[in-house]
């Protein structure tokens, strides 16, 4: 990748994120002793893991102009379900990680199928996935399962030296393995290519002869396999399974991926946008906490005007584009057949 | 064009369509190194024809032979596979993609092994020898090549929207002959280019011609046809007219072959009966209702000045694309003029919305009724005195009662065919529909009344209904403009005629001018 | 057509039946359902609890219809109801002799105009800046909670001052107070829509965008007032709520109240592409929902669950809604009479 095309327009946005973090760093250190170091920008990276890998794949599905909105509940569920093999049924991790990571797959395949197929607004749809992976934390246990297994065990309190004496936990780089590995689908794989195809305009995509239908349905079992996986993450790191867990989650993952550059309304976007979004987030978040005084609901507020300032400047961006030609009806026709 | 084999033979296509007869036995053919254009007006059949070729449909019989063999394509994709390429209007490419990639989407060149890259180090080496992935660099390389072929050099890694439309279009064929080229189609590739962009177009389409490929250029830009084309295929009304030699075919032949008229036709005497429709011209007396001048929008159509009085039905007359329309969401405020002024009775108006024109005292029937006029899912009631109930504001509601009493008179001076007021208005047909939204913009008693093609689509008893009702309001007193596709409807009921041309007016014919033969005339520019 | 086919196209038939059928299915499984007592001179039982608890739905619903009819989608309500809640309690204040630092009804007002404005904002950012619905409200939909949890201090605020409570705990002639209210809005509302042209202005705005547009109909403000008159009515949901608990949790208040709101709507006959809205509709989706929850209830399931069941209704109506889905339905049957 030539310099020349890192400087484009059509990576201000995320030059603007990793600015914004910046800057947010930059305070902090000024203002407050003892936030200046190296842990604390790796600690973003622990106590965010299961958010990174949550953002992978909602900037996939945001790319191809969707949303998923059950990611957080799926989190939740994932971790309850584990909890509740470990520690109830007594099943060694070596199945109950596959089996848990199978069951995001198979929700996120069943809304893809149903969005694609009939053409349902996924908004609603994997609205009432959320609804669905909640109410079945609740069939599980209405309380929290504490996790006692010892592989678990041993995963949370692993620290992977890096620098020195500074550390990273076993989810940090599960996490940032997601988002290495999801950087390089992005950009380097059909698959990748295409869901940016999709975003950029489904009816181009499908007349370019793209298999749209499977990327569509793929995207969201994509979406619903990160989802599972930061659910474990995320027991490792509280080491148990909680129904309540993951409440709103979906939307500091749709906050994080927006102020990371990508547009809701999808087609731009890039996997180290998202990741500069989380850690915006969790700095953010961090920030209010050194603070002390703060209530820690500012961070919602905060991250809210952030959405809202990313959403007007992606409005008005949109609305200086070259208007589009009036489509003809025979490409229109083509598309159309070419679904059916 | 040699006596060769033609490429591509099309012999006695027919395909139906619920209650239309798209294609009625046409023949074509097309032969290497030309450029062959498809004319004919609206609902000749030229889109069918060539989605017929290019796989939408499936004709009902005849067939398709190319070079020599039959072919049945399925599919677009299929008749790619085959070597049929299309480019339509819209670009169909993706916007937020670089030039190189909308080139090679779905069939990137791939690569394994180590390169000059961060991935180098990710991949430790070992993964980035069995892991494909997508060599951005040769993807840049051939797609430069790509585009040298048809003499454009730009930077293949910006993304295709900061491009202008005729760039893209230029990149969209550049795609479509990379993956297979015996024959392009171009769909109105012209539509949205200015006149220099409109040249490099054709540059390019003469190279490739030169080069052996065969192009089919379809357009309703009549002296456009005359600069590229080779030959030309004239289709009315589902039929074959003619296929002909560009250089031996005068325009205004052309023209009158495209209506479905020989000139040799035209009598004097059929012409004097045909006015006995004609509207009363406008007296001396008649007060001004509408001025225009130096109206434009960019992009839209050149600037026009404009003259309406009482009683006076002004007819604007042109081809598919020539700017009617334009013209009509100009003066009605739904295109916001950038530039000129309207005055209504006088009176300097700033109409830039429809409803600064409602209230101005205007009205306009849009062409399309599906999309921009009939509300489906309301009663043809409601329908009817929406505008009105929307010039009387929110609070000042009409009752139902009252509602019901407008709509039955104008329902029944209309002769509109309804079960009921109450029926829902997606239930009518064409030309019913037509009249509700006729009847709509007569409830709100305007002074002027714009009709878009109002006897487009609905049967002949209907037609000769609605143009006499525009007669007999002009005679009480209302301005009208009128734009239909048919000459022969604008010349019986005009008292004047604006004659547009390739989005430009062009000339104002009235008295005995008010006649087909001036029209078509006036449209091929000159004797 | 023959009076049973006139009674079948009335749509407010569906929505009552289904409403008849989960009675009947109570009737015959859990008999209890139906039991009412007297006590502290006003009715107790299930049927009771329905009205009570749908109160704030069924507000919600009647906002939302509007929206839902211009074609458009408000997912911030539940999120308002968090705010006006903090609002009323923060003015009211949890003084233990119950004495209110505000007079309450003009701690009611002031939350009142605070979620007018918030449903200002939304209208605005979809009527002027013309951000599409979804991502408009989201920024609320995030921020809003925030912003609640920052009036509550993000404490939980009891209150104690008596009057407040007969909101969402008094009961006249037998029948919950709040019940009243709903009634009121409802009419207020179907009077201002069926005997002004607004109604008939929404439904164009809705079903023909272009076309209301070029009739002369001020498309920007009805979509603006639908939104505004939204918030209102999560508004004085939200005071429902809060009286109803004498509390105010930022975080918990008005927790999936959206989904529950846009799912009354739809069961009660309005589309969600917009176009004919049905007010009363949607008060009987509403029914229809808490009753569902209520028969969970009474079956001796936990609540909790009951999202399960909600979210495989919501596919359902979605399905039912889809032109494809009825196409592929059709063409199955069809096959079927051409093999017998």
């Amino acid at each position: 990748m030539s310099r020349r095309r890192f400087a484009g327009s059509r990576n201000l946005p995320v030059l603007v994120t990793l600015g914004l973090f910046i800057i947010m760093f930059a305070l902090g250190s000024i203002a407050f002793r003892g936030f200046f170091s190296p842990q604390n920008f790796l600690n973003l990276f622990i106590d965010n893991a299961y958010l990174l890998i949550l953002a992978v794949g909602m900037t996939f599905v945001i790319i191809s102009g969707g949303i998923d909105l059950s990611v957080g509940s799926m989190l939740a569920l994932s971790g309850m379900v584990s909890s509740y093999l470990l520690e109830k049924a007594h099943m060694s991790p070596l199945f109950v990680i596959p089996i848990v990571l199978l069951m995001g797959v198979a929700l996120g395949l069943f809304m893809g199928y149903l969005i694609q197929t009939f053409d349902l607004p996924p908004f609603i749809i994997t609205l009432a996935g959320l609804y669905l992976a909640r109410g079945l934390c609740y069939v599980v246990s209405l309380f929290t399962i504490a996790v006692q297994n010892p592989f678990f065990e041993s995963v949370a309190h692993a620290q992977v030296k890096i620098i020195g004496d500074n550390f990273l936990s076993a989810g940090a780089l599960i996490a940032i393995a997601v988002v290495l590995i999801g950087f390089f689908v992005s950009r380097y794989t059909k698959f990748g290519r295409t869901v940016y195809a999709i975003g950029g305009s489904e009816q181009s995509a499908i007349l370019m002869g793209l298999p749209v239908a499977r990327t569509k349905i793929a995207i969201y079992a994509l979406s619903g396999f990160c989802a599972a996986l930061a659910g474990i993450v995320f027991t490792f790191y509280t080491l148990s399974g909680y129904g309540l867990n993951g409440s709103g989650m979906e939307l500091d993952t749709i906050a994080s991926v927006v102020i990371g550059g990508t547009l809701l309304t999808g087609g731009v976007g890039n996997i180290f946008g998202s990741l500069l979004g989380v850690l915006v987030y969790g700095i953010i978040q961090v920030l209010v906490v050194f603070q002390g005084t703060l209530n820690s609901w500012w961070t919602r507020i905060v991250i809210g005007f952030l959405v809202f300032v990313f959403c007007l400047l992606q409005r008005l961006f949109e609305s200086r584009k070259p208007t589009s030609l009036a489509g003809s009806s025979v490409a229109k026709t083509v598309a159309k057949g070419a679904v059916e | 064009m040699t006596d060769e084999m033609p490429v591509l033979t099309m012999n006695k296509i027919t395909k139906t369509f619920p209650g239309v007869k798209a294609l009625s036995s046409v023949d074509f053919r097309l032969f290497k190194g030309e450029v062959h254009a498809i004319m004919g007006q609206n609902g000749a059949g030229k889109s069918t024809l060539v989605k017929v070729l290019t796989g939408v449909h499936a004709q009902d019989s005849g067939e398709i032979l190319l070079e020599g063999k039959p072919i049945r394509p399925e599919s677009p994709l299929a008749a790619q596979k085959l070597g049929i390429s299309t480019v339509y209007q819209e670009i169909n490419l993706c916007p937020n993609l670089t030039v190189a990639e909308n080139i090679f989407a779905g069939r990137q060149p791939m690569r394994r092994g180590r390169g000059r890259s961060f991935w180098r180090f990710f991949f430790g080496g070992i993964l980035s020898l069995f892991v494909p992935r997508i060599d951005w660099k040769e993807m840049t390389k051939r797609s430069e090549e790509i585009l040298k072929r048809l003499n454009i050099v730009i930077d293949v890694t910006q993304i295709l929207s900061s491009y202008s439309i005729a760039i893209q279009q230029l990149v969209a064929i550049a795609r479509v002959l990379d993956i297979s080229s015996k024959i392009l189609i171009l769909d109105e590739p012209t539509s949205s280019l200015d006149e220099s962009e409109v040249e490099q177009l054709f540059k390019v389409v003469r190279s490739l011609r030169d080069q052996g490929l065969a192009i089919i250029f379809i357009t309703h830009f009549l002296d456009q046809t005359y600069q590229i084309s080779d030959r030309i295929t004239i289709l009315k009304n589902g039929e074959f007219v003619g296929e002909f030699q560009a250089k031996a075919l005068p325009k205004l032949d052309l023209i009158a072959k495209m209506l479905g008229k020989e000139l040799s036709e035209f009598s004097y005497a059929t012409e004097r009966d045909q006015r006995k429709m004609t509207a009363t011209s406008a007296g001396k007396d008649a007060k001004n209702l509408l001025t225009v001048k130096n109206l434009g929008l960019r992009g839209s159509i050149a600037p026009f000045d404009l003259e309406l009085d009482e009683a006076e039905v002004l007819g604007l007359a042109g081809l598919l694309g020539s700017g009617r329309t334009e013209m009509a969401r100009l003066i009605f405020g739904i295109d916001g003029a950038n530039q000129g002024e309207i005055r209504v009775r006088g009176k300097k108006s700033a109409i830039n919305s429809p409803r600064n024109a409602m209230m101005a005292g205007i009205g306009f029937c849009s062409e399309d009724r599906k999309n921009e006029g009939i509300f489906s899912d309301l009663t043809v009631r409601e329908n009817i005195i929406l505008a009105l109930q929307a010039k009387n504001g929110v609070f000042k509601f009409i009752s139902p009662r009252r509602q019901l009493e407008v709509a039955d008179e104008l329902i029944k001076s209309l002769a509109i065919v309804t079960a009921s007021a109450n029926s829902m208005a997606g239930q009518l047909s064409g030309g019913n529909q037509q009249k509700v939204m006729l009847a709509r913009w007569l409830a709100t008693n305007p002074a002027i009344l714009i009709l878009d093609e109002p006897t487009r689509g609905i049967d002949v008893g209907a037609k000769l209904e609605i143009m006499e009702l525009i007669l007999s309001l002009s005679r009480r007193g209302m301005g009208l403009i009128f734009i239909s596709s048919e000459f022969e409807e604008v010349v019986r009921c005009s008292s004047r005629i604006a004659v547009l041309k390739d989005k430009v007016k062009i000339a104002e014919l009235d008295g005995d001018d008010i006649n087909e033969t001036s029209i078509m005339r006036t449209i091929a520019g000159g004797n | 057509m023959t009076p049973l086919k006139s009674l079948g196209r009335n749509k407010l038939l569906w929505p009552l039946v289904a409403l008849g059928v989960l009675l009947l299915f109570n009737l015959l499984f859990t008999p209890h359902f139906f039991r009412m007592e007297i006590k502290q001179g006003h009715l107790y039982g299930n049927l009771i609890d329905i009205l009570k608890n749908g109160a704030p739905i069924m507000l919600l619903a009647i906002g939302m219809t509007l929206v839902i009819a211009t074609h458009g989608i408000d997912i911030s309500v539940g999120s308002v109801v968090a705010i006006s809640s903090g609002v009323v309690a923060l003015l009211i204040g949890g003084d233990l002799k119950g004495v209110p630092k505000y007079p309450i009804l003009v701690a009611m007002a002031a939350a009142l105009v605070v979620c007018t404005l918030a449903g200002m904002w939304n209208g605005m950012l979809v009527s002027r800046i013309r951000m599409q619905p979804i991502i408009a409200t989201l920024i609320l939909f995030v921020a809003g909670r925030g912003i609640a949890m920052v009036f509550t201090k993000s404490m939980i605020i009891w209150l104690y001052a008596k009057p407040f409570a007969l909101l969402g705990q008094g009961y006249v002639l037998g029948i919950p107070f709040s019940i009243y209210i709903v009634l009121f809005i409802l009419l207020l509302t179907f009077i201002f829509t069926r005997r002004t042209a607004i109604g008939m202005f929404i439904e164009a705005v809705g079903i023909n965008p272009t076309a209301a547009r070029f009739s002369g109909i001020k498309s920007q403000n009805i979509i603006f007032w639908v939104y505004t008159f939204c918030g209102l009515c999560a508004g004085i949901a939200g005071l429902i709520v809060c009286s109803t608990v004498m509390s105010a949790d930022g975080n918990n208040a008005g927790k999936l109240f959206e989904l529950d709101a846009i799912l009354a709507v739809v069961l009660g006959g309005t589309s969600l592409n917009g176009g004919k809205f049905y007010l009363f509709g949607s008060v009987i989706g509403a029914l229809i929902i808490q009753t569902l929850t209520t028969t969970i209830y009474a079956l001796g399931v936990p609540a909790d669950v009951a999202p399960v069941v909600k979210a495989f209704v919501v596919w359902a109506v979605c399905l039912m809604q889809s032109p494809r889905f009825r196409a592929r339905i059709v063409r199955v049957f069809a096959r079927r009479e051409l093999s017998t």
